[in-house]
């Protein structure tokens, strides 16, 4: 029989970067993400590899730079004050294009808001939270075996893109415990760094290898606009260097969109959910078929890119989607640009620290068959 | 024999950006000879830099090079010693860099003990934002911030670094080159946090707002208002209290430094797995 294991989100969380070669994490405690970096304290030196609490959160994602630039796959792991103080390296790792992953285990804000209490408030802030266009890649995870499967995809894609990926969990995705298959080694596959064949002649940007420091290859890494060589440019060239940053990420949507449907194919109403809320969406969509309205789900995975082309072919097929979010309205909006009046766009928001249940989803899509009718 | 130190410049990114007269150019000649004296692996050399004008010491420099954020620098080469620790790893920060912005983790990398080596290039002022007051500037000197003269006291690098834990502590002058030279090669032999205050020149602002424009000037005036407390050979203690800056090494202590010590985590958890 495979294994089970009954773990809680940050556990399967560490352990997936365990198991995708992570060998290098920063981090400052912070709840609700503190037991990823408490287990990571203990596993880590057990496999010979690099833990170490920094003074705050700027100097742990500065330390996990460093480190990739030292050769190692990095992390680190926190919660909204402190991935406010992270903007900083993250654009930073974005505009060097360095391989890192940063868990962030959304709660309650602004501010410190209330510690202990999940919500969907940082999305935005992921994406746009660093000043710049910049490129980065935005994941989420709605289940325990979810959270190992992005954590391993968010190293993958951090290496294989040359850039920063957040793992948007949030505090109830963290502390839940499920009873999981607990992946083989091999079966989940892991991205090796890209090498150039000659370190030697190897250019620091502009390609997808990557070679450490130390190579031989002695090269310049900056946060100032930079050319292929790793040196100031302005102008027109410094233009060119954004533009292929951030291509890079938007060009390859359709490769990097992870989305999960369920019931969607005769659809007339749409939830379209991501992270924690995905979970009651989905109850809600039985809910609503039990009632004879025909519901489905797209649930999010990739937040950015965003999923453009999977949204609007859920648009042209459905007279309304609705959107649940613990938050005020976030995600909400860049799904109606997508739907681009295709149908009505519904958001069902709840801010008081709880989850959304599968019968607010429901009462929400109700209204508007109502005011349809 | 003069030594040719072209090897070690990015002869193709000269001219450099620093004015007629700043100080910052003699640091790096004192670094370079440090490291050419001490034959380090140029392959594995790295100079990471925070933000400021001696942020850009590491673009003319033939090594492996991070100018990195304002303040950060430490944090950086944290995770590149740990990430690879047979790497020689050198922090250039700014006195502002260095103990106002990055204040936190200068102050604990002198507490963890890292083998890092951190060079302060102090010129008492902000020098790349147009002259503005650093925690560094003298009580009563001007800056574009505090043209009636400051009224804050200012931090001293060095009692800071030894109140901090630092293991490794001394401070120069870009003026006084030989001793220069002789403790930045002190600093990146010792095994842990080193930390070399270097008092510079910065004509530009501090002379100008200061009544030394001259370089010339500026040059006398570090030398004025600095003096060798102790002799590098000898030992140390605490700077004495005077009107000058004391320059020399006040502290120069061995022991097991953070890599070490984690060396030896990474032994016991691994032996304490297997026997699990
Ligand atoms: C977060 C942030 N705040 C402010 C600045 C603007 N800034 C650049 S360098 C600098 C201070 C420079 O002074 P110092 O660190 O003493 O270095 P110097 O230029 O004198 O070598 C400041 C405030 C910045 N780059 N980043
Ligand atoms: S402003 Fe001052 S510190 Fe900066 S390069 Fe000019 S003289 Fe040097």
């Amino acid at each position: 029989m495979r294994p089970q294991r009954l773990v809680q989100g940050n556990e399967a969380c560490a352990h997936a970067a365990l198991y995708a070669g992570c060998n290098f994490y920063a981090g400052y405690p912070i709840t609700p993400s503190s037991e990823v970096m408490e287990i990571l304290a203990q596993e880590m030196p057990r496999r010979g590899r690099v833990f170490i609490q920094m003074e705050d959160e700027i100097a742990s994602i500065s330390a996990i730079i460093g480190a990739a630039w030292g050769g190692a796959r990095v992390l680190t792991a926190t919660s909204g004050p402190g991935f406010s103080l992270m903007q900083e390296g993250l654009g930073y790792a974005a505009i060097t294009e360095t391989p890192c992953v940063i868990v962030n285990c959304q709660r309650w804000g602004p501010s410190t808001g209330q510690p202990t209490k999940g919500a969907q408030g940082d999305v935005l802030q992921a994406i746009w939270g660093t000043h710049g266009d910049h490129p980065v890649i935005v994941l989420t995870a709605s289940a325990v075996r979810d959270v190992f499967d992005m954590t391993v995809r968010a190293f993958n894609l951090a290496e294989e893109y040359r850039v920063p990926v957040v793992l948007l969990m949030d505090e109830m995705v963290a502390h839940m415990r499920e009873n999981i298959d607990w992946p083989e080694p091999g079966e989940i596959p892991v991205f090796e760094r890209r090498k150039p064949a000659d370190p030697a002649t190897f250019k620091p940007f502009g390609g997808d290898e990557f070679v450490p420091f130390g190579t031989g290859a002695r090269f310049h890494v900056t946060g100032l606009a930079h050319g292929p060589e790793g040196f100031a440019v302005a102008d027109e060239n410094a233009a060119r260097e954004l533009k292929r940053m951030v291509g890079k990420i938007r060009d390859n949507v359709l490769k990097l969109t992870m989305v999960d449907r369920y019931r969607l194919d005769d659809a007339t109403i749409a939830l379209v959910a991501y992270g924690i809320t995905s979970r009651p969406a989905q109850s809600a969509v039985d809910l609503l078929r039990d009632q004879g309205i025909k519901a489905g789900l797209l649930s999010l995975k990739t937040l950015w890119p965003f999923p453009d082309d999977a949204v609007r072919e859920v648009a042209r097929r459905v007279e309304t989607i609705v959107v649940p979010e613990l938050n005020l309205g976030q995600l909400v909006r860049e799904i109606e640009r997508s739907a681009a009046g295709m149908c009505g766009v519904i958001h069902v928001g709840r801010v008081d620290g709880h989850l959304l249940t599968p019968t607010q989803i429901a009462q929400g899509a109700l209204q508007q068959e109502a005011v349809r009718a | 024999m003069s030594e040719d130190y072209r090897r070690f410049l990015r002869l193709n990114q000269l001219p450099h950006v620093w004015c007629p007269g700043c100080g910052n150019g003699m640091i790096v000649k004192s670094l370079l000879e440090a490291i050419n004296e001490l034959r380090l692996d140029q392959d594995r050399v790295v100079v990471v830099s925070g933000i400021g004008c001696s942020g850009r010491t590491p673009f003319v420099l033939d090594f492996n090079t991070m100018h990195t954020t304002h303040g950060r620098a430490i944090a950086f080469a944290t995770g590149i010693k740990l990430a690879n620790p047979e790497l020689h790893v050198i922090v250039v920060m700014g006195d502002g860099d260095a103990s106002a912005i990055g204040g936190n983790h200068f102050i604990h990398a002198c507490r963890r003990n890292l083998d890092l080596t951190a060079l302060v290039f102090n010129n008492g002022i902000y020098g790349l934002t147009g002259g503005q007051l650093a925690p560094t500037t003298p009580m009563g000197k001007r800056s574009t911030t505090s043209l009636g003269g400051s009224i804050e006291p200012a931090f001293d690098l060095v009692r800071l670094a030894l109140g901090a834990g630092a293991a490794f502590v001394a401070r120069t002058t870009s003026f006084d080159h030989k001793q220069c030279t002789s403790l930045i090669k002190r600093a990146i032999s010792h095994h842990g946090f080193g930390v070399v205050d270097v008092l510079t020149s910065c004509p530009t602002y501090f002379g100008r707002m200061n009544d030394v424009a001259e370089p010339y000037d500026m040059v006398h005036y570090l030398r004025d208002t600095s003096a060798p407390a102790h002799d590098s050979a000898c030992d140390h203690g605490p700077p004495p209290d005077t009107s000058l800056l004391p320059t020399g090494i006040f502290r120069d202590e061995e022991r097991p430094d953070y890599a070490v010590l984690y060396r030896q985590k990474i032994a016991a958890a691994t032996s304490e797995r297997r026997a699990s």
